[in-house]
């Protein structure tokens, strides 16, 4: 995992995402997950090439709290917070010029 | 100028990476085009990359997981130099060698890549129902991945699709969350395997729907249920879930290839057995793509290594590669 990338814990998520001045891409994932895994790396690409957008990792499996409150039920599910709100919503692995697109970032 | 190979192998499951382990080791420097990253079982590492415990691959007593079994593959490949690139190819020409094949979406100018044997496996894919609504709502209790979703189904009651071994390895694993699973079968018998039946039936979460079919997927935001038909009674009944899993079988990844390699009437690829050879010379197929029967792992893996033998002693034949041998 980059050094970039931000692990969230249901502790750390409202503190991280309202604490941010650009945009927060929180990744809802699992270690069981096999299009997660594909998409680990492109994140952690994306973590390192964009400054001012940061990359969080969400375990699931650990934080069922946050899963619940934004009502993730597919994973991998990346959600977009801008001031804290929710901006965008993606579900599933897509290539990585796709996903930046879809993201908005 | 666009990059030649000796070998180009066009898929990254079992037998892709298989065919790429052999060729490699044989110096035939293989070009893998893996993929792109989905969730659906169309993705690198192929159908593997979506379930959880593999039992039945020899070599792991204990049982391996499907994703970690995969990324074993892909990190023997690459050991033994395999290039591997996470990219879809969207193009080919195999009307004349080198072969050409074409990567994005741009496919009108000159082709990313030149190959003198290709070797396809590019595997199967699992099928949906096709029901209006399916689409809308995968990901808000449709799931085309159990071992993705099942976890956020705890205490839930859900719903399979299907009769085969897919279908009930499926249901098995989501038992371990769900509060029931009803498996919801076309006809009063089920095709998977004894040791599956065996379990499932077993398992007493599990309920068997026998000749029923869905009708009808329903819910706005979320799943709410489904409409299933009795196709021997013609009754309709609804069922109320809030997961459904579809596991109905598969269709193979053959598109590319219409009008340029032979294909049985379900769209799999023709080979010549005992050999992987397909109706272009020079052009091998191995796995899924041309296995409507058997479908393992393992015999995938197998036929991965017919296909690179068969290549490099093509090449040895012809002498036309681009490196000594």
């Amino acid at each position: 995992m980059s050094e970039n990338v931000v692990t969230l814990t249901d502790a750390t998520f409202d503190e991280v995402i309202n604490g941010a001045t650009g945009p927060v891409v929180v990744d809802f994932w699992a270690d069981w997950c096999g299009p997660c895994k594909q998409i680990a790396p492109i994140l952690d690409e994306i973590a390192d090439e964009k400054e001012d957008v940061t990359i969080a990792k969400l375990d699931v499996d650990a934080n069922s709290a946050s899963s619940l409150r934004f009502q993730v039920r597919s994973i991998p599910t990346l959600i977009v917070f801008r001031d804290g709100e929710v901006d965008k919503r993606v579900q599933g692995a897509m290539p990585k010029d796709r996903l930046v697109a879809e993201l908005g970032i | 100028m666009t990059e030649e190979f000796d070998v180009a192998i066009v898929g990254s499951g079992p037998a892709g990476l298989t065919a790429a382990i052999y060729t490699a080791r044989a110096a035939l420097n293989p070009l893998v085009l893996e993929g792109e990253p989905s969730s659906t079982s169309d993705q690198p590492g192929g159908q593997l990359m979506m379930t959880t415990d593999v039992e039945n691959y020899p070599g792991f007593p204990d049982g391996i997981l499907g994703p970690e079994l995969m990324a074993n593959f892909r990190a023997q490949a690459v050991r033994f130099g395999a290039q591997i690139e996470t990219v879809k190819v969207t193009k080919v020409d195999f009307s004349a060698r080198p072969f050409k094949l074409w990567v994005g979406a741009e496919t009108d100018g000159d082709p990313t890549y030149l190959a003198n044997t290709v070797i396809v496996s590019t595997g199967a894919k699992a099928l949906m129902l096709g029901l209006e609504n399916e689409e809308r709502l995968v990901g808000h209790g449709v799931s085309t991945c159990a071992t993705c979703d099942g976890f956020f189904f705890r205490d839930q009651d859900i719903a399979v699709v299907g009769g085969g071994d897919s279908a009930l390895e499926e249901a098995g694993f989501l038992t371990r969350f769900a509060k029931s699973v009803t498996i919801i079968v076309r006809r009063d018998e089920l095709r998977a395997s004894k040791i599956m039946q065996e379990r499932a039936r077993n398992n007493d979460k599990i309920t068997f729907l026998w000749n029923t079919e869905v009708a009808e997927i329903l819910g706005d935001e979320a799943l709410t249920g489904v409409n299933v038909k009795n196709n021997v009674t013609g009754e309709t009944s609804q069922l109320d879930i809030t997961g459904l899993f579809v596991a109905i079988g598969h269709v193979p990844n053959t598109q590319l290839f219409e009008g340029q390699l032979a294909m049985k009437d379900n769209g799999y690829l023709i080979t010549q057995s005992p050999s992987s050879r397909t109706s272009v010379e020079g052009v091998f197929a191995c796995g899924d793509v041309q296995d409507d029967i058997y479908r393992q792992a393992i015999t995938a893996s197998g036929s991965g290594c017919t296909a690179a033998i068969d290549a490099e002693r093509w090449l040895e034949a012809h002498h036309d590669g681009n490196s000594e041998h």
